[in-house]
């Protein structure tokens, strides 16, 4: 993998610029959104795929991917899963605090990869968070793509995420939207099973399709090899590693994948490029 | 050109430098080792010093003259001064719902690097693809690497250890610094000194230099040609990048695994190493908070911790991780190899475990493996 | 209205039949329709019949005490309910339920396993394509039971 080309002399880039929240969102029993507004200077308009490094003061930082429409700039929104100490400070804030950001940074979905083609955006889990940004472009765009797609799968019916949203992508005739869950309840009417059950008889053509998958790693493991059973190539599935990241911006060392830098290379990725390093064990 | 100046007179080097603003750091013994300190005068070189390094460890050792850089390297590297093992980046202050973030830059203090080896130089300069190459610069270290003079002394006595040729990194300086030295014994106690930059030559120029003989610049020649002749055959560096990657999944680490204790020293003492990690914290009352770098090291535990796990839980991973990187994978991140063959990881390694004879064994194990499956194949 | 034959051949599993296979699976076939909670099949009944889905979702629920009706999985368009019909001792293991309105064809599994037994060839042949059915079941079961997404996922 390439080393980045353009050489930015950017000081202070390990310096948060404070945001204000605007508003909180709570999307689940263990999932927020973020709505935030820079209070002076605004960092550079951040794309589809691309993460920020959020601050909560005293507490830490963590790479969260942009959940947001990227027309909205310069508001962000990061849909945040309370799962440690940084997670959860941050997804106990109030309108009216500040959380530092400091991004854009990695690198963006390839829309372009889509154009003339059918986009088959594919969530496991917190999944759908990085890809939301996708589709409202997908949407935006519409007429430059051949069809619009999109495959969810959680664990649980209170595990959905946007799930208001799910019913007016379900709803419209211009978009396909298939959910599923691992496991269903006693009000759920809809599918159960794991998400890769979906792509068979999913109505995109394959031979004209472009996939971009998010979720667990092995989920993407077990949704790439579905796709490509499917019949769309390697070449044309996309995916977003995660691994862990202290800088954000390819001075720490720490998200190394073999002789790629996610945060620097990635986090979006090319399945045939990044599937001989997901082999590795321990890699 | 080169100009050759009398060992007596190198005080002037240091009122040279000082007369421009720089301290001065350089080798000095302390604890049974030499390390980089701060120096006022010649007087504190580790003149009649040499040292003795063997896989985990490491001696001083009297020398029966007076040779002010007579010895190879020793734990610290350049990086203590570059890229400090603590830092503060930023503080923050709280009030009335508002926060300012303020950024924390090194004083301005011009240092100058005394005794930095060709292996250092070739170091210095990885670094700073790192840090200064990409599209992210660090401000620290561009900061504190502005200001910096540095005084280059060729090798004339490389440890057992040392396999700078090998990597090309060395016992010649030839790029990348502001003043070179070669230290010559034989006949009078001089050196020849050659500017590399237009700030060395303005040095250069206060110094009571002599134009160079033929004679002193052949001697200076001897004694790096010396140098890389002691270290024929130490290191086989043919293909080392494909080697290693080819063999992500040979019973090699298990074999190396058992003897590493994942201290870390290795990443401590070597030149290139750059893991960092960031340590956030706040007052009690929350008003203040700060973030500081801190020297990480990729042997540790926590290293690759992420929520819900761990990626490289066993030492088999972590030391598979090191090496690959230093010598495979730094090639594809940053354009060159990591390692300027300096030998500190495998003195300072509690172990003992040396790299050379670690790549040489993967090389063996890979080839028996072949052979294997080539006489299964034709029993078959 | 199409026949028999070319719907059978819409799904995945049936795709590639010889002529005269498809001839005598569809004998054994008919239309069938269910509304939305209907149930197709209980648990422990003879395993007499399996379906191929055209429309609609088919949940497959278990019985658990203290929990009720629980649904392991749903079986959508193209997709084949049942394969207890050909293994022993021929009887369901879930029950089966229309999550929404179905439509499918229900094959009649005792005419079925009658040709299979005079047809050895065309045994062979829906023995390998229902393997095939069953091991993507037991994969995805299996990433299922991984529980990817739970905390630390």
């Amino acid at each position: 993998m390439a080393t980045v080309a353009e050489p930015l002399v950017t000081r202070g880039a390990m310096v948060p610029i404070a945001y204000s929240v605007v508003r909180t969102r709570r999307e689940n029993h263990d999932n927020w959104t973020l709505e935030l507004e820079p209070l002076d200077a605004a960092i550079d308009p951040i794309g589809p795929g691309q993460f920020d490094m959020l601050y909560a003061f005293g507490v830490g930082e963590v790479p969260i991917s942009t959940s947001g429409d990227p027309e909205q700039a310069p508001t962000l929104l990061h849909t945040i899963r309370a799962v440690g100490a940084v997670t959860k400070a941050l997804c106990s804030a109030k309108p009216g605090d500040v959380v530092g950001v400091r991004g854009p940074f990695g690198n963006q979905w390839p829309l372009d990869e889509a154009t003339g083609h059918e986009l088959v955006l594919v969530g496991g889990g917190v999944g759908l968070p990085p890809l939301r940004p996708a589709l409202y472009q997908a949407l935006v765009h519409r007429d430059e793509l051949a069809g619009l797609h999109l495959l969810y799968g959680g664990r649980t019916p209170r595990d959905l995420l946007f799930t208001r949203e799910l019913e007016t992508w379900r709803a419209r005739s211009d978009m396909s939207a298939g959910v599923t869950v691992d496991a269903g309840d006693a009000d759920w009417h809809g599918n159960v099973g794991v998400v890769t059950k979906l792509i068979p008889s999913a109505p995109f053509d394959p031979a004209n399709a472009v996939a971009f998958v998010v979720g667990p790693e092995i989920m993407m493991r077990f949704t790439a090899r579905a796709l490509l059973e499917r019949g769309i190539p390697a070449e044309r599935i996309w995916i977003s590693m995660e691994r862990t990241m202290r800088c954000g911006i390819g001075l720490c060392g720490h998200c190394q994948l073999g002789p790629t830098l996610i945060c620097r290379d990635g986090p979006v990725y090319r399945w045939d490029e990044i599937a001989p390093l997901m082999e590795v064990q321990q890699l | 050109m080169s100009e050759t100046l009398a060992a007596g007179d190198l005080g002037a080097l240091f009122g040279a430098l000082r007369a421009r603003g720089y301290r001065i750091v350089g080798p000095a013994v302390r604890d049974g080792a030499i390390v980089h300190a701060e120096l006022s005068g010649p007087a504190d070189l580790p003149a009649g010093w040499t040292d003795e390094q063997e896989p985990g460890s490491y001696r001083l050792k009297r020398r029966d003259d007076e040779a002010l850089f007579g010895y190879s390297v020793g734990p610290h590297s350049w990086k203590q001064e570059l890229l400090p093992p603590r830092v503060r980046l930023w503080q923050a202050q709280r009030e009335n719902g508002d926060v300012a973030f303020d950024e924390e830059l090194p004083e301005d203090e011009p240092t100058a690097f005394l005794g930095v080896r060709p292996c250092e130089l070739a170091a210095i300069e990885i670094q700073d693809r790192v840090f200064l190459g990409g599209r992210f610069q660090d401000a620290d270290y561009a900061a504190r690497r502005s200001t910096v003079f540095l005084v280059a002394v060729e090798c004339g006595e490389p440890s057992a250890l040392c396999f700078c040729a090998a990597q090309g990194s060395g016992p010649g300086a030839t790029a990348g610094f502001d003043l070179a030295f070669t230290e010559i014994l034989d006949g009078e106690h001089r050196f020849l000194v050659r500017a590399g930059s237009p700030a060395g030559e303005s040095v250069l120029a206060d110094l009571p230099t002599r134009p160079a003989t033929r004679e002193d610049v052949d001697a200076a020649g001897l004694v790096v040609a010396s140098a890389a002749r002691a270290q024929k055959g130490r290191f086989d560096a043919e293909g080392v990048h494909d080697l290693l990657l080819r063999n992500l999944d040979s019973p090699f680490w298990d074999e190396v695994a058992e003897r590493c204790l994942s201290c870390g020293n290795c990443t401590l003492v070597c030149p290139t190493c750059f893991c960092t990690h960031v340590e956030d914290t706040s007052s009690l009352d929350g008003a203040t908070a700060a973030r500081d770098r801190v020297w990480d090291t990729c042997f540790s535990l926590r290293y690759a911790e992420m929520h819900g796990g761990n990626t490289r839980p066993t030492t088999r991973a972590r030391y598979r991780q090191w090496l690959t990187h230093k010598l495979a994978t730094w090639e594809d991140q940053f354009g060159t190899s990591g390692c300027v063959g300096c030998g500190r990881c495998i003195a300072w390694c509690p172990a003992g475990i040396d790299i050379r004879e670690e790549v040489a064994a993967l090389r063996t194990t890979e080839h028996s493996a072949l052979r294997t499956r080539e006489e299964q194949h034709a029993h078959a | 209205m199409r026949t028999l034959d070319a719907l059978i051949t819409e799904s995945p599993v049936f795709k590639g039949l010889l002529p005269e296979q498809l001839d005598l699976i569809a004998g054994c076939g008919k239309n069938v329709v269910f509304e939305s909670g209907a149930r197709l099949f209980r648990e422990g009944d003879p395993a007499d019949t399996f379906f191929l889905v055209r429309h609609g979702i088919v949940g497959l629920d278990a019985y658990v005490p203290n929990r009720g009706q629980v649904t392991v999985e749903t079986v959508g368009a193209g997709e084949i309910v049942g394969w207890s019909w050909f293994v022993s001792p021929y009887r369901w293991h879930f029950t089966g339920r229309a999550v929404e309105d179905v439509r499918a064809i229900e094959f009649d599994a005792a005419c079925l396993r009658t040709k299979c037994e005079t047809d050895p060839a065309l045994g062979y042949d829906l023995v390998t394509r229902f393997s095939q059915v069953i091991v993507g079941r037991l994969q995805a079961t299996r990433l299922q039971l991984m529980d990817v997404y739970g905390n630390g996922g």
